[in-house]
């Protein structure tokens, strides 16, 4: 780990201040910022402790949805009484997520923050375009059967690893962002992650000394969530594939649906097409079948990930199923 | 929480060694970023730890757990990965469980910590440390303190009401097997005594577990 | 005399493992102690052309750069040795890189802060070379490593094995693929060097002391009396601290260097390449029989990485010289030097990976046959050793398989995959033998009386986990006639009487009966009226020739039922069965953790463990434990072992045979043959991750 000085602002104007600073980084939970540093992946020089600034709340919008604070553990989140009966695919996805220890300690907005798990990112020696722009994609031709098969570019296959901003996403949960101008901004979640084209080493749409203040959740939306996440093992482990869905059925149609998918692309990923397929279709498997083909109609897959465009399939076929029928 | 991380990275982009023809292509390494003459400043910080207040001089960089180990002498605490990913060091930080390798000890200025050290009062052993002895659940026993710091704080999120991913977000979580088991997920223990440890804890809660034949 | 031995007591050292006051390597610290961070190449081969350390020598704090440019000068590696683990180990010894990984320099600094920083300050420019990595390209490579550590050849022929599998009525023909495997015990290799008065003592985490001792003295080319080496705490080894590695020889030269003590740990991303792993294994199993289930042919044929730095030779096919008769059998195996990370003994090498094959096997043959796979190695229990042709010392194998069944309820078995649901997954059951060669070694052990009422024992074994203080006490208080706690155990350290250590599952019984024979002079010389106060005698054991007139090995019985999740072909545990018979156990307690603990070991195997080699880089891509997969907690619903009563009167003067590999031995063929007794996919290409299991589940929707 290289060198860094410490400051603990005591709020949220002197946090941005002091972040100004060059090479300067916000951590609060620190559960990846320090897996990263002490690796050199990443090499902050000035370290801006933000996790006793006043952002621990979860409070009710005048809309009827939720502020989530952006200091508000994973742990809390899941274990907030509103959440886990308005949002069950949030506490579900928070839940899925690593491990007791790590939620108590990882933040909302950090977790959203949280960088891919890439091995070949993990290991200086490797060539990585997200850590290192120009070197090279080492997974593109190597071990790559956690990685995107969705969205990808020849400059970097990785995928996000959040549970949490999966659902979010289907939630189209809102960020809210404080500029270094003092400004308050919001970018709607599906605009927060970036794809990676040419620019992998950039993993979000926010700018230099931005700092998220809260996470805004609209109203619920009706009819039934759920999470789904496909592991390795039967639990603390990254996605292979995971599926955040919103479905509203009546009269035997589905009158809305909202999907993300996660595991499979370097942002949670909204697949649109199936969501639009979706509104107004029978509520059957027919429907379902149809919408998962079309949430991996412009797959591509590299030699070892190629099992996710089925595995993708059936688990959004199937899970469609099993909320449309109450399973 | 990290403002633009890639920005910085780019900056003071380091790399350990240069590697050639790898890929065909050469990873450039870059010098590092000059540091200041007189070494990283030293931080006072002030750790509560087991009820006794330590004032210390700490390099910034020091963990949480490297603090414990090699600054206090709590060595029970242990190292794994340094990475969060095995839970050997688990203490309680505010009564939570927390991975100590993912704490800067700086940032715990004025919390309240607990280690496995802590957990016996009066040389009398903790009902889940006589627990872990009666029922064998460990073998090398390096992930013991974490495991038993870990299930002193599960225990008491399944008091609290804390969900997991096995349990019913409508209901009040109980202790059964299965909850302890996903639970507990984050505690390797590479011996396996997995079965065992399950066994301790749940004794601890007046259960007993099922057997597979 | 209360019996004593075989009682399932606690652990003598659980108060200390459940406070943390039990000190692991790393745990000690010492005054003025300054850490060390080694550097690692980063490349697999090819030779180091420069180092600039300039940038980290000036960081404050940094007191030393040691690179090939000016390591002292050490003994020379030997390729062949009686003891591979008491060879030299020098480090940073010249520019050439053998592996990925490779220790290339190290950095000592007053914090371990400003050491790791320093270390990755460090700019290694390398001229790199073509190497071989990948197991699959290099069969043309392979060779006959010749006998194994045991003296058994590599190759074994009987009958005619080409006539009767061609003539066989049914026949499996089948390869089988292992993985790199990691042994990933918790706590990383790590070593405390001080010097005093010429004096290097090391406090490090090894599973040999005896050979460490000799290894560091050697490579440091000083006396063995110069030299004290301590392991008290070991947290996991599982034969991954056989050998002594940099961080030892690194510690002891920077300590020497400064005059001061150093620590060096390593980190646990080094640990997969700076240590050693179990070799990828490509293996051939052949299965003739008759229509009845009778065996007439087995062959069984292995390929296994080897580094090019250091040979090993994974015995894969010697089990299966003694699992079932048949009358035309044929063994080989073979191993191809690769430019990796070093191979070497990861918890039963060759019977661990072998039987994931062969027991494998043997399901397809008796899905083949339409037979019970059960039934089908009952029939083909062989009177004596089917190769050797000795006797069994003991072999319980059927006891097992017929026991286990009762236990597990293995009539509710149903033959056909695909027939038994609950909800959303398919449900299958496995069943897989187990066996495990019984070991024997020289050992020594010393018991002292301190008092009329209390011995302590001194050996140089260490207790990784397998609980060495518990069964020692228990042996001396049940021949001395004393209370458990009136008996003091010490280990650990290079001063004790010489033993084998822990490796091989011989520690127990080697140890154990040099323990008894010590009791037994002690007991004789009180008894003639000898003072009791400070009277101390050292006893021995050598292994005999019942090895040879004896074929010994434990055995046992794994059932396994598993879950496939039919949509996604996630496949998770439900409960496992092992029954086994291991000689006289010990202590009940403790074995039965290794024995579940093994059986664990079984299921990663066949589900998560896969060190992912990158043949581009000569890299193991899966560094750290969230890429390289072991079972966590949620992955182990019930798992169950149960032992039979047995004696082997051939073993040793205790009856007792290993049990800290028995458990895995055939672990993980059993959970196997559990997924394709739930959906029929039958892989081949260890791990079963769903990705291999999806296309069986999608051929039986349609």
């Amino acid at each position: 780990m290289r060198a860094f000085t410490y400051e603990r602002p005591a709020d949220v104007a002197s946090a941005m201040k002091a972040a100004s600073q060059p090479g300067a980084s916000f951590i609060a939970g620190g559960t990846n910022l320090l897996d990263l540093m002490k690796i050199d992946v990443e090499q902050p020089t000035h370290l801006v402790d933000i996790s006793r600034l006043p952002l621990r709340e979860v409070g009710e919008t005048a809309d009827g949805g939720l502020r989530i604070g952006a200091l508000v553990s994973n742990t809390d989140l899941a274990a907030d009484q509103r959440v886990r009966q308005r949002y069950p695919v949030l506490a579900m996805a928070l839940l899925n997520g690593a491990s007791g220890q790590l939620r108590n300690q990882a933040t909302a907005a950090g977790n959203l923050l949280q960088r891919t798990r890439c091995p070949y990112f993990y290991d200086v020696a490797m060539p990585c375009n997200k850590r290192q722009p120009g070197s090279g994609c080492a997974a593109l031709a190597g071990f790559n059967r956690m990685h995107a098969i969705l969205g990808a570019s020849q400059a970097c296959i990785a995928v996000h690893p959040s549970d949490m901003a999966v659902a979010m996403a289907a939630l189209r949960a809102e960020i809210e962002v404080q500029t270094p101008a003092g400004l308050s901004r919001k970018v709607p979640i599906a605009e927060l992650h970036r794809l990676p084209g040419q620019n992998p080493e950039r993993d979000t749409t926010l700018a230099r000394g931005e700092l998220i203040t809260a996470i805004l959740l609209p109203p619920p939306p009706a009819g039934r969530q759920t999470y789904r996440k496909v592991r390795d093992r039967a639990s603390y482990a990254f996605a292979l594939v995971s599926v955040a869905a919103i479905v509203d059925t009546a009269d035997g149609k589905i009158r809305d649906a909202r999907l993300a998918l996660g595991g499979v692309a370097h942002k949670p990923w909204v697949p649109k097409e199936a969501e639009r397929e979706l509104v107004g279709a029978a509520a059957d498997a027919g429907s379902y079948e149809a919408a998962a083909r079309a949430a991996t109609r412009e797959a591509r897959t590299y030699p070892h990930n190629e099992f996710k465009v089925p595995l993708t399939e059936r688990l959004v076929a199937r899970t469609l199923s099993d909320l449309a029928t109450g399973g | 929480m990290t403002s633009s991380p890639h920005t910085i990275t780019r900056r003071v982009l380091g790399i350990a060694s240069v590697v050639t023809a790898m890929f065909g292509r050469e990873l450039q390494a870059q010098s590092m970023p000059s540091s200041s003459r007189n070494g990283p400043a030293k931080s006072d910080v002030r750790l509560t730890v087991n009820g006794q207040t330590h004032d210390l001089a700490l390099d910034p960089r020091t963990s949480l757990l490297d603090a414990l180990r090699d600054h206090l002498g709590l060595a029970g605490t242990k190292k794994g990965c340094d990475h969060g990913q095995c839970g050997a060091c688990t203490v309680l930080v505010n009564g939570v469980r927390l991975n100590a390798c993912l704490s800067l000890a700086v940032a715990r200025e004025g919390d309240s910590i607990v280690t496995i050290e802590g957990l016996a009062a009066d040389g009398k052993l903790h009902p889940l440390q006589e627990a872990f002895v009666k029922h064998d659940g460990f073998q090398c026993g390096y992930c013991t303190p974490g495991q038993i710091c870990s299930a002193v704080g599960m225990l008491d999120e399944i008091q609290r009401g804390v969900p997991s991913a096995v349990g019913d977000l409508a209901a009040a979580p109980q202790a059964s097997s299965v909850e302890i088991r996903e639970r507990m997920s984050g505690n390797i223990c590479r011996c396996s005594a997995y079965p065992n440890i399950v066994a301790a804890i749940m004794e601890t809660q007046g259960k007993t577990e099922g057997r597979a034949g | 005399m209360a019996q004593v031995i075989g009682q399932a007591i606690d652990r003598i050292d659980g108060r200390a493992k459940v406070t943390g006051a039990a000190a692991y390597a790393a745990d000690n610290r010492a005054e003025r102690m300054a850490f060390g961070s080694i550097v690692t190449a980063t490349i697999a081969c090819g030779h180091v052309t420069s180092i600039d350390a300039n940038a980290a020598r000036r960081m404050p704090g940094v007191l030393l750069v040691m690179t090939h440019g000016n390591a002292p000068k050490q003994a020379p590696f030997q390729a062949k040795a009686d003891d591979r683990h008491a060879r030299p180990k020098p480090q940073l010894a010249s520019d050439k890189v053998e592996y990925f990984g490779q220790p290339v320099a190290l950095v000592v600094a007053e914090t371990a802060e400003t050491a790791r920083a320093a270390a990755s300050a460090i700019v290694v420019t390398y001229e790199k070379a073509e190497g071989a990595f990948v197991l699959e390209s290099a069969s043309g490579a392979a060779y006959n490593p010749g006998k194994g550590p045991t003296g058994a050849p590599s190759d074994s022929k009987l009958g005619d094995f080409d006539k009767a599998f061609a003539d066989a009525s049914v026949k499996i023909d089948a390869i089988y693929k292992t993985p790199y495997q990691a042994h990933a015990m918790m706590e990383p290799h790590a070593s405390l060097a001080s010097w005093q008065d010429g004096k290097l003592t090391v406090t490090s985490s090894l599973q040999l002391v005896e050979s460490a001792h000799k290894s560091i003295a050697d490579t440091l080319k000083l006396e063995p009396d110069k030299v004290e080496v301590i392991s008290e705490y070991v947290g996991g080894g599982f034969g991954g601290k056989l050998p002594v590695f940099g961080d030892a020889i690194l510690a002891a030269l920077a300590a020497r260097e400064l005059n001061r003590p150093v620590r060096v740990a390593l980190t646990r991303q080094q640990m997969f390449h700076v240590t050693t792993h179990r070799p990828a294994s490509i293996q051939r199993v052949r299965l003739g029989a008759e229509r009845d289930g009778t065996l007439s042919a087995i062959a069984h044929q292995s390929l296994a990485q080897s580094a090019r730095a250091d040979e090993f030779a994974e015995p894969i096919v010697f089990s299966t010289r003694s699992l079932y008769a048949a009358p035309n059998r044929m063994t080989s195996q073979r191993i191809a030097a690769l430019d990796l990370p070093v191979a070497d003994s990861m918890r039963a090498p060759g019977e661990a990976i072998g039987l994931l094959a062969v027991e494998q096997a043997m399901d397809e043959l008796a899905v083949r046959l339409d037979m019970d796979p059960l039934e089908l190695r009952l029939r083909n229990e062989p009177k004596e050793d089917p190769e050797k042709k000795v006797p069994f010392s003991t072999r319980a194998l059927v006891p097992c398989l017929q026991e286990g069944a009762r236990r597990f309820g293995w009539d509710k078995r149903q033959a056909r995959p695909g027939q038994v649901r609950d909800g959303n997954w398919l449900l299958g059951m496995g069943v897989a033998a187990a066996i495990r060669g019984n070991f024997l070694r020289e050992a020594e052990a010393r018991v002292t009386m301190e008092s009329e009422r209390h011995a302590v024992v001194e050996m140089d074994m260490t207790d990784i986990g397998t609980g060495s203080y518990t069964v020692f006490a228990q042996i001396a208080a049940e021949l001395l006639d004393l209370p458990v706690e009136n008996i003091k155990v010490k280990l650990g350290h290079s001063s004790y009487p010489d033993t084998p250590g822990s490796g091989g599952s011989f520690g127990a019984s080697s140890c154990g009966a040099a323990l008894h024979d010590a009791c037994t002079k002690l007991k004789a010389k009180l008894a003639k009226g000898e003072g009791a106060q400070g009277l101390s005698v050292t006893g021995s054991v050598k292994p005999g020739d019942d090895y040879k007139r004896y074929s010994q090995y434990a055995y046992g019985a794994h059932f396994a039922e598993v879950g496939i999740e039919q949509t996604t072909g996630e496949v998770r545990l439900r409960r496992m069965l092992g029954v086994f018979a291991a000689g006289r156990i010990l202590n009940p307690k403790t074995a039965h953790s290794q024995l579940i603990g093994g059986m664990i070991w079984g299921l990663g195997s066949a589900l998560h463990e896969d060190a992912v080699l990158d043949p581009r880089l000569g890299a193991f891509v899966t560094q750290d434990l969230v890429h390289y997969h072991v079972p966590v907690h949620a992955d182990v619903p019930q798992v169950e072992a149960v032992l039979l009563d047995e004696f082997d009167a051939h073993a040793n003067v205790l009856g007792s045979k290993g049990v800290g590999e028995l458990g895995i031995c055939g672990a993980g063929a059993a959970v196997a043959n559990a997924v394709y007794n739930a959906c029929g996919a039958r892989v081949r290409d260890y791990p079963i991750t769903l990705d291999k299991v999806l296309p069986a589940l999608t051929r039986r929707q349609g």
